[in-house]
């Protein structure tokens, strides 16, 4: 388990992490989710001891990484699959990892064969393709069997195989018990890998939550309602407590009213009770990319604490638009998913 | 962690790249060569003064490619990561680093050993007939067996330079410009310079194989009294190394890797 409690990292005028607490579980695999520059690095570099927090602290089973005894033995990170020396083979760097921590030297050949690297071990790891150094990395995280392990950005650059690669293996040490941390942009990627999130956004928790449920409050919350009398609409929605914005006529169709914070399922009976025809009522997904760039990459004063609720107008631009009141606005519905499918 | 687990990580480090192999290598070669040249080209007059201490002449190549050894180990990591995955295995920064400058002093001190006892011994092989190459005083003695204390210390020096500087080029540059420039060049300074430069590390260092004999390094290099004796002077060399090796590893445990 890692816990961060207040953890806070200034470099200079920097604030790269900001009194960012949270704490991740064995067993599951939890995604470190943040746009780049948002501090996952910065983040990952203090659980690991690597840089020395401005305040607040970090701890791993309840130690701090520096307290560790043979800290292999407890936690495998990789963080960069280039740091390794470029003219050093690949079994001497684990070897010297291995010897340093008094692991048995026939674990070098272990975890070799377990990411696949054997054939080359003994060529000189900067000649490595990036899939490869990515394993070497991986390798070296694992030959202690530590209980937790931290990656950061593992997949990048990586080729579709070499992502299902790493995805599984993932999920095959969440399988074994080991808490699983493991940083990426890309909010697609997460939501096949992990099974919680740890979202930041300038350096700042956004939010702490299940994947499920994240992507659930990053794309279910917004429904296009269009009828004959969009006026009438308009008030009634409004007067049931939701708020609704125009969408003028567009490709995506004639004009029609988005209500943020709703399903179909309350629209629809609010249509209904006041006896108005609908000619069109469906639930929008917003990409989840374009979710989680509203979510994280807003201003300080469009983010309100929870997952929901700081977005654009429909079918405007992805950045949010100053002057809209923070937590009124919905996500993008210029996304195609679902569009115009009544659920 | 034991010292000796972590003193075997390093020299695993060290030797398993080429470069600190080029080193040795070359140091050898530059030292013990140039003496075998020498006696094999000095004239029979010359020879009557080719005396013990003087096969030691060219020990500046040497410890100034063990010192390049010593700031290339320490600065490829900061280049490579490899530091910061070091710093992951071995999180007592300190201990890491004193490993690291404990294999380096004793790779360097070996290797000026060698060169030293090498080069007499070539020397003696070659011109043994006509030149007066055996041991007469405790002096000779020092010379030819005390040349790789002074590799050792000046390995250690680069090593708490590359430390503190962490980036090959400006650490390479100093460690060679200090000791042939700024240490010469101080005498430029008028009436003080003379007297800062008895003080300074490489000078003192130099004393201690200079004194009581022109015979090595450039004659007339050092000034003229210095503080201390030649053991007083390793010394002082030393402690001047002791206190910036302290200040490299304080550093390099408060700030991030
Ligand atoms: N050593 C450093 N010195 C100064 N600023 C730094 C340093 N490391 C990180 N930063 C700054 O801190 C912020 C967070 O950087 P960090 O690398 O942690 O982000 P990240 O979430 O890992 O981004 P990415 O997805 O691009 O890897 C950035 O603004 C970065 O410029
Ligand atoms: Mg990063």
């Amino acid at each position: 388990m890692i816990e961060a409690r207040g953890l806070t990292k200034r470099y200079g005028r920097t604030l790269a992490v900001n009194d960012l607490s949270f704490t991740v579980q064995p067993g599951r695999v939890t995604g470190f989710l943040g746009p780049n520059g948002a501090g996952k690095s910065t983040t990952m570099r203090m659980i690991l001891g690597l840089d020395r927090p401005t305040a607040g602290d970090v701890r791993i089973d309840g130690k701090r990484y520096a307290d560790l005894k043979e800290p292999l033995r407890h936690v495998g990170a990789l963080l960069d699959a280039r740091w390794v020396h470029p003219n050093r083979s690949a079994r001497a760097h684990l070897r010297w990892l291995a010897v340093s921590n008094r692991l048995p030297e026939k674990r070098v050949g272990e975890v070799l064969e377990l990411v696949g690297l054997t054939q080359v071990a003994g060529r000189r790891a900067g000649g490595y393709s990036l899939g490869m150094s990515q394993r070497l990395g991986i390798a070296g995280a694992l030959l202690g069997d530590p209980g937790v392990l931290l990656f950061d950005e593992p997949v990048n650059g990586l080729d579709p195989e070499g992502i299902l690669w790493i995805r599984q293996f993932m999920h095959r040490l969440a399988a074994e018990g080991r808490t699983v941390f493991v940083s990426s942009h890309l909010l697609s990627e997460m939501a096949l890998t992990a099974q919680d999130l740890v979202v930041i956004g300038r350096g700042r928790l956004i939010s702490q939550t299940s994947t499920s449920a994240f992507i659930e409050a990053a794309s279910g919350s917004t429904v296009r309602v269009r009828g004959p009398e969009l006026g009438r609409l308009r008030e009634v929605i409004v007067a049931g407590g939701l708020a609704a914005d125009d969408a003028p006529a567009s490709d995506e169709g004639p004009a029609a009213l988005v209500v943020h914070g709703a399903t179909t399922d309350a629209v629809g009976e609010l249509a209904g009770r006041a006896g108005l025809v609908l000619h069109e009522l469906a639930a929008q997904r917003g990409s989840l990319e374009q979710a989680f760039i509203q979510m994280t990459g807003g201003d300080v004063e469009y983010r309100t604490g929870t997952p929901v609720g700081v977005a654009a107008p429909a079918g405007g631009p992805v950045m949010a638009v100053p002057g809209q009141p923070a937590g009124a606005g919905i996500l993008s519905g210029a996304a195609p998913a679902g569009k115009g499918e009544p659920r | 962690m034991t010292a000796l687990t972590l003193v075997k990580v390093e020299r695993i480090k060290l030797f398993s790249t080429r470069s600190p192999w080029w080193c040795i290598a070359a140091a050898m070669v530059l030292t013990v060569g140039f003496v075998a040249l020498a006696a094999g080209l000095i004239t029979d007059t010359d020879a009557q003064e080719f005396t013990a201490p003087q096969t030691q002449g060219p020990y500046r190549f040497g410890f100034m490619i063990m010192m390049i050894m010593a700031v290339l180990a320490v600065t490829t990591e900061y280049r490579f990561g490899t530091i910061r995955a070091t710093f992951l295995a071995v999180p007592n920064r300190t201990s890491a680093l004193l490993a690291k400058a404990a294999v380096i002093a004793l790779v360097a001190a070996a290797v000026g050993e060698v060169a030293g006892v090498a080069s007499w011994g070539l020397a003696k092989a070659i011109r043994g007939s006509e030149a007066p190459l055996d041991f007469y005083t405790a002096r000779d003695y020092r010379v030819v067996f005390g040349v790789g204390l002074y590799y050792l210390v000046a390995a250690v020096f680069a090593v708490a330079i590359g430390v503190l500087i962490r980036q090959s080029a400006g650490a390479i540059a100093l460690v060679l410009l200090w000791p042939l420039l700024v240490e010469n060049l101080i005498l430029i300074i008028p009436r003080v310079g003379d007297d800062i430069q008895k003080w300074l590390p490489f000078t003192a260092g130099n004393n201690f194989l200079a004194a009581g004999t022109d015979h090595v390094g450039n004659a007339g290099d050092g000034p003229g009294d210095m503080p201390f004796g030649p053991w007083g002077s390793l010394v002082y060399f030393a402690v001047i190394t002791a206190a910036l090796l302290a200040l490299a590893l304080v550093t390099a445990k408060r700030r991030d890797a």
